[in-house]
């Protein structure tokens, strides 16, 4: 498979967490019961006009800035016609010949080396609404049901260059463009909720060509793995059929996640052919350099710019910083936890370790934890002060996230205070050097590995409670 | 002059979901390319210099603030439905 090469192009569709709706006064909050958001405008009765809200584009200009586009000084929107019972109007409200924002670019980084995507458009949309399929296994006469209260959210299309030759780029495409996103605090991005959607398009080509092969495009990928396994998929199945002298059809795929294949969407889609036309229920935007000025001083910091910082402040080494500065709300955590506690490559190795092991297994985000900050500061001191030992700290640790007790409560209750005296531990490293004589003679005769059997032994019976510096200190004065 | 054909008469009218007789075609065919054939004399204008209109009224920037406003009660939002079950609306089978 190495003489293909994929060339990747990603549209990522995400909803701006505005409060209503991108041309009507309706809540976007997600998760109302069915069509109790919905107003004559996003249900398109007769006689009604849309207004634009100012919110929509304020944030889609952040994120074209963030994105490094040229933002177009007249814009405007666009009508695109099609039946689907998901779009009450039979057209979407769009951008079509003259897209907010153009030529942009977002740099990531996959296996420490940093290349930059380019990014082609990013552009306003509404939304469409919700549709569920009901009585398939049961009745043949089956009927969908269409909720419309998505109807109208504000959605930013973000159309990246076909720059991405890989599965990990266009996963860590995604990473960079879904952390921006946060940071500029414009989007949920939840894929679960559908606030973030990703399709691919993507053609293989042998290596070295300058040609285009024919592409396919890539629906139904419910998350940057699933998306990332698609691909793969997706670049294995072209270049087999290629190397076997057959044609790539051009066509939509969907991505089937419990068998991890795609498959054809043939005949169930129809034919693009949308008679885009200008909105005229809208008058066009003029977006001066005041309004561009205004909303440049309201970006936030970006994640680069905060990983530059996270080296040079707080000395971390580059892998740290990009981990902890790849999630906003892991970046901010960490700087809570420095308010708290100074060393910073401890808190790091925390974070990136047992903490996000712990918020991974419970589905949660850092700042749903219940180890706060500075609760994990005080874990921290504890080990310092040499009431605990980092390996009991772990079990601790586990227990805090799990209760969301204080680490000196589940200390004291648990009984884990670590045994610094001198004569307790120097009178279990006397029973063990007597009932394991083997070993204690293994070490004698030179055998080093011998020590670390011991030093277990010793752990193992004051259960885990021993100084460990403690316990290697007396044994080898007893072993000499 | 024929500009648009009497195949892509038929197609706009699928697309629009329009469904069309054969005499309805013939006419429209006609009509359209009457309509077009007229709008054709525009093209000899020079234009050169003449900033493209996006809309006709001098207007830009009509925005609104960012406020939640109540939408229809949801009895009166599925009044207008053919069909409704459950709070909402109900079609035929769509894949």
């Amino acid at each position: 498979m190495a003489e293909y090469e994929a060339v990747i192009g990603l549209e990522v569709h995400v909803e701006l967490k505005t409060a209503s709706k991108a041309f009507c006064g309706c809540s976007t909050a997600f998760g109302a019961a069915p069509n109790t958001h919905i107003c004559p405008v996003c249900l398109g009765l007769p006689g009604v006009l849309p207004v634009i809200n100012r919110k929509m584009v304020d944030y889609a200009l952040k994120v074209a800035l963030a994105l490094n586009c040229r933002i177009a000084p007249h814009c405007k929107f666009d009508r695109k016609n099609y039946y689907y019972p998901d779009l009450p109007k039979n057209y979407q409200i769009s951008q079509y010949d003259l897209p907010l924002a153009t030529d942009g670019y977002l740099e990531v980084e996959v296996d420490g080396r940093r290349r930059r995507i380019g990014i082609i458009r990013v552009h306003m949309e509404e939304d469409a609404g919700k549709l569920i399929h009901e009585g398939e296994a049961l009745n043949p006469g089956a009927y969908s049901l269409v909720d419309l209260n998505r109807t109208g959210v504000p959605l930013l299309e973000i159309v990246s260059a076909p720059d991405i030759h890989s599965p990990e780029e266009a996963y860590a495409y995604l990473t960079s463009l879904k952390a921006i996103l946060q940071y500029l605090d414009v989007s949920d991005c939840k894929m679960e909720e559908g606030s973030l959607r990703c399709d691919a398009n993507i053609s293989v080509r042998p290596r070295g060509s300058e040609v285009l092969g024919t592409k396919t495009e890539l629906k139904n990928m419910n998350s940057f793995r699933a998306l990332q396994r698609a691909l793969a998929y997706e670049i294995e199945r072209q270049s087999e059929i290629l190397a076997r002298g057959g044609r790539i059809k051009q066509e939509t795929r969907a991505w089937d996640e419990s068998r991890g294949v795609t498959v054809s969407l043939r005949g169930k889609e129809e034919a693009h052919d949308y008679r885009y036309f200008p909105e005229p229920d809208l008058v066009p935007l003029a977006i001066g350099e005041d309004w561009i000025n205004r909303i440049r001083e309201e970006l936030p910091e970006l994640p680069a710019e905060r990983r530059r910082r996270f080296q040079e402040q707080y000395g971390l080494p580059p892998y740290d910083a990009a981990v902890l500065t790849a999630s906003k709300s892991m970046a901010d955590y960490f700087e809570a936890c420095l308010g708290h506690y100074r060393e910073a490559k401890t808190v790091s190795n925390w974070l990136m370790g047992d903490f996000s092991r712990l918020l991974n297994a419970h589905g949660l985000e850092p700042e749903q934890a219940p180890v706060r900050p500075q609760d994990l500061a005080e874990l921290l001191t504890l080990i310092d002060e040499g009431t605990i030992s980092g390996k009991i700290a772990k079990t601790v640790f586990e227990e805090m996230f799990l209760t969301g007790k204080k680490a000196r409560t589940v200390v004291e209750e648990k009984g884990l205070v670590q045994i610094s005296d001198e004569a307790a531990v120097l009178a279990v490293v006397e029973e063990v050097l007597a009932a394991h004589p083997g070993p204690a003679a293994d070490y004698r005769a030179g055998k080093e590995k011998a020590l670390g059997f011991l030093v277990g032994q010793v752990m193992k019976a004051t259960r885990g409670k021993a100084n460990p510096a403690l316990v290697n200190k007396l044994l080898k004065e007893r072993l000499e | 002059m024929v500009i648009i054909s009497r195949e892509e008469v038929e197609h706009v009218a699928w697309l629009a979901r329009l469904e069309l007789t054969e005499e309805e075609k013939e006419a429209y065919t006609h009509q359209l390319n009457a309509i077009l054939d007229f709008m054709q004399q525009l093209n000899e204008l020079d234009t050169t210099n003449v900033e493209p209109m996006a809309h006709v009224l001098p207007l830009v920037n009509v925005l609104r603030e960012d406020e939640v406003k109540p939408g229809l009660p949801h009895e009166e939002a599925l009044a207008g439905a053919p069909d409704q079950d459950r709070g909402q609306f109900r079609v035929p089978k769509i894949v």
